[in-house]
């Protein structure tokens, strides 16, 4: 039985401890250098997937710590720029937890929209931190696209939201 | 009595502030990590010790990992090779016929080049070792292109080593541990390439920008470049050495030019890294740290000072900051203007007295009575032209030494409106 079908609980080893394997896996899995019909895979950050999940199911104080491990790992596997991710997941996670009040309970389409508008403050913040330490911009056309896959991953948000989202009563 | 106006609700707002705190924390944290993270490429000292041990740790993981895509690949491959053996193997013939024409060139350019070389007395570059490595990882993305490769400090792999696929350069190792090397990709955001176009010579630096074709940046040349010109690595700074197939010139969606990189033409699977550190390994480094002496320099001096002669204002940007210099800071030759206005020379960088210091000569110039200064490789921005004072009772003022002294680049930007006027030359930091 898998971590995610024994009941809704806020346990940290479902709620925080699998998803962030999970992204870590993911992470690992995708950097295979593997060409397909001559075309690269895509590569998507999942760390947004519970940056977004954890802030809309209950705030947390582990979320923001988690995010902070979870960028470094990304940075150093992908030999970023030391800070970036983290910096740019914790301030998504932030935007989604001032955001909660008045987008909780709403539509499923306004909550892709919050997740839409959350991956959108990441990418830019990235964006304008790899300026600064690189003295270069990064391409918008690649830029778009990764953010373009990260979006697509809403589902595994919307997933984790349902599954958790009424663990906890307290924080609806 | 709801749930909401129960005992819980006073548990919402400490937890609010809690997560506050901690969001605030982990913001100052990671903000402290960017700040900390030099991101020097070119120094072995910059890569952490904490990716070298995780790269250590993700070639087991990414390897075994890595291993059923290979295996799916290549029975993917040997179909599609099964399918396709006629149509490949008539290009393989036409490949091979065109091959033989071009051996028997190949073996007449070869003779003839290695008998100029012989009369000239070339020294050409030595043979490279290099050695051949798996890909098991490639991070890609706008903001990070790098690839994990099987071979490390343990095989001589060092920081700097330009690093090669079948098809062309790919970029240059930026870390290693004992049995891994990280290679920074042509395509990253923080990779800088010096390269140059094999028609036209020209220099540019191949900047990558995360997406599959680099910008062409500082392209300098009196010719512009054509769609297919092909690029290769100039050599320029001693980083990697000349000739290396990079890629071919496009044009950009944006209107600029980029490169297609001859890499992109297959998968890269293995590398090849070259042992090639830089030009110290060509010359007698031994020789080089030694203090030249007056007999190594063709003769003695002289017991008396020599007088000065009036040298030319020339314009010293620091290396550490590219600026161009305006046209009031002008280069004016003692010969074309009167003594009295004269700007002393600020003692330039051994580059730029060479290139830009014309012999002074004629009557309009006296000697100067302040011995010759010394010229050090690295000195502070010259002041403004509008300082002018006599040549004649001012010496040239002390260089300074900076204290990362790079060398300059000299380059021409304009004439001089004053007739009979060299160039107008500063010291631009190098790009």
């Amino acid at each position: 039985m898998s971590a995610f079908q024994s009941g809704p609980t806020l346990e940290p080893l479902r709620f925080f401890i699998a998803p962030f394997a999970g992204c870590v896996l993911a992470a690992i899995l995708l950097e295979t250098p593997l060409r397909l019909w001559g075309l690269r895979l895509p590569e998507p950050v999942f760390a947004f997937v519970p940056a977004f999940a954890w802030a809309v199911v209950r705030p947390s104080v582990a979320g923001p710590l988690m995010l902070l491990i979870l960028g470094l790992f990304l940075d150093i596997t992908s030999n970023g720029h030391m800070g970036l991710w983290p910096l740019a997941l914790i301030l998504a996670y932030g935007f989604v937890i001032v955001t909660r009040p008045i987008m909780s309970g709403q539509a499923p389409v306004m909550i892709l929209g919050w997740y839409v508008a959350s991956c959108l403050l990441g990418f830019s913040v990235a964006y304008l931190l790899t300026m600064l330490s690189a003295l270069s911009t990064p391409n918008l056309i690649a830029v778009f696209w990764q953010f373009l896959v990260t979006v697509a991953l809403y589902p595994l948000a919307n997933m984790l939201i349902q599954r958790f989202d009424d663990a906890d009563v307290r924080f609806r | 009595m709801s749930f909401r106006d129960g005992p819980f609700n006073s548990l919402k707002v400490p937890l609010t502030w809690a997560v506050a705190a901690a969001v605030v924390l982990a913001l100052a944290g990671a903000a402290a990590l960017f700040m900390s993270d030099r991101g020097d490429t070119l120094a072995s000292a910059s890569y952490s010790p904490v990716r070298k041990v995780a790269d250590q740790v993700q070639k087991p993981v990414s390897s075994a990992l890595a291993a059923p895509v290979r295996w799916v690949d290549g029975g993917v491959s040997g179909v599609r090779g099964y399918f396709f053996a006629v149509s490949e193997n008539r290009r393989l013939k036409r490949q091979l016929k065109q091959m033989n024409d071009l051996k028997a060139e190949l073996a007449a350019e070869k003779n003839l080049n290695g008998r100029y070389v012989a009369m000239l007395g070339l020294k050409i570059d030595p043979p490279i070792d290099m050695v051949s490595g798996r890909t098991i990882t490639d991070s890609r993305g706008p903001y990070a292109n790098s690839r994990l490769v099987d071979v490390g400090a343990e095989a001589g792999v060092k920081v700097g080593n330009p690093a090669l696929s079948e098809n062309g350069l790919i970029g240059r190792v930026v870390g290693i541990s004992p049995t891994v090397s990280r290679i920074l990709m042509l395509t990253d955001v923080a990779s800088r390439t010096p390269v140059m176009i094999e028609r036209t010579n020209a220099r540019a630096i191949l900047t990558g920008d995360g997406g599959p074709n680099p910008k062409l940046a500082y392209l300098r040349s009196r010719e512009a470049p054509h769609e297919g010109d092909v690029v290769v690595s100039s050599g320029d700074g001693g980083l990697m050495p000349r000739g290396l197939p990079v890629g071919v010139v496009a044009k950009g969606l944006d209107g600029g030019w980029r490169v297609r990189l001859a890499s992109d033409r297959g998968a890269i699977d293995i590398v090849r890294i070259l042992k090639f550190q830089d030009f110290a390994q060509l010359a007698n480094t031994a020789r080089l740290a030694e203090v030249a002496k007056p007999a190594d320099m063709g003769g003695q001096l002289p017991a008396t000072p020599v007088p000065a002669a009036p040298r030319p204002v020339t314009v010293t940007a620091p290396a550490a900051a590219p600026v161009v210099a305006p046209a009031t800071r002008t280069s004016v030759p003692a010969a074309s203007t009167p003594p009295a206005k004269t700007a002393p020379a600020p003692a330039p960088s051994a580059a730029i007295a060479k290139a830009a210091t014309p012999p002074a000569s004629g009557p309009a110039t006296p000697p100067a009575k302040a011995p010759v200064q010394p010229v050090t490789p690295a000195v502070k921005a010259a002041p403004p032209a509008a300082t002018i004072a006599p040549a004649t009772t001012a010496p040239a003022p002390p260089a300074k030494a900076s204290p990362a002294p790079r060398p300059p680049v000299t380059r021409t930007y304009q004439k001089v409106e004053t007739p009979n006027a060299p160039p107008v030359t500063t010291g631009a930091a190098a790009p």
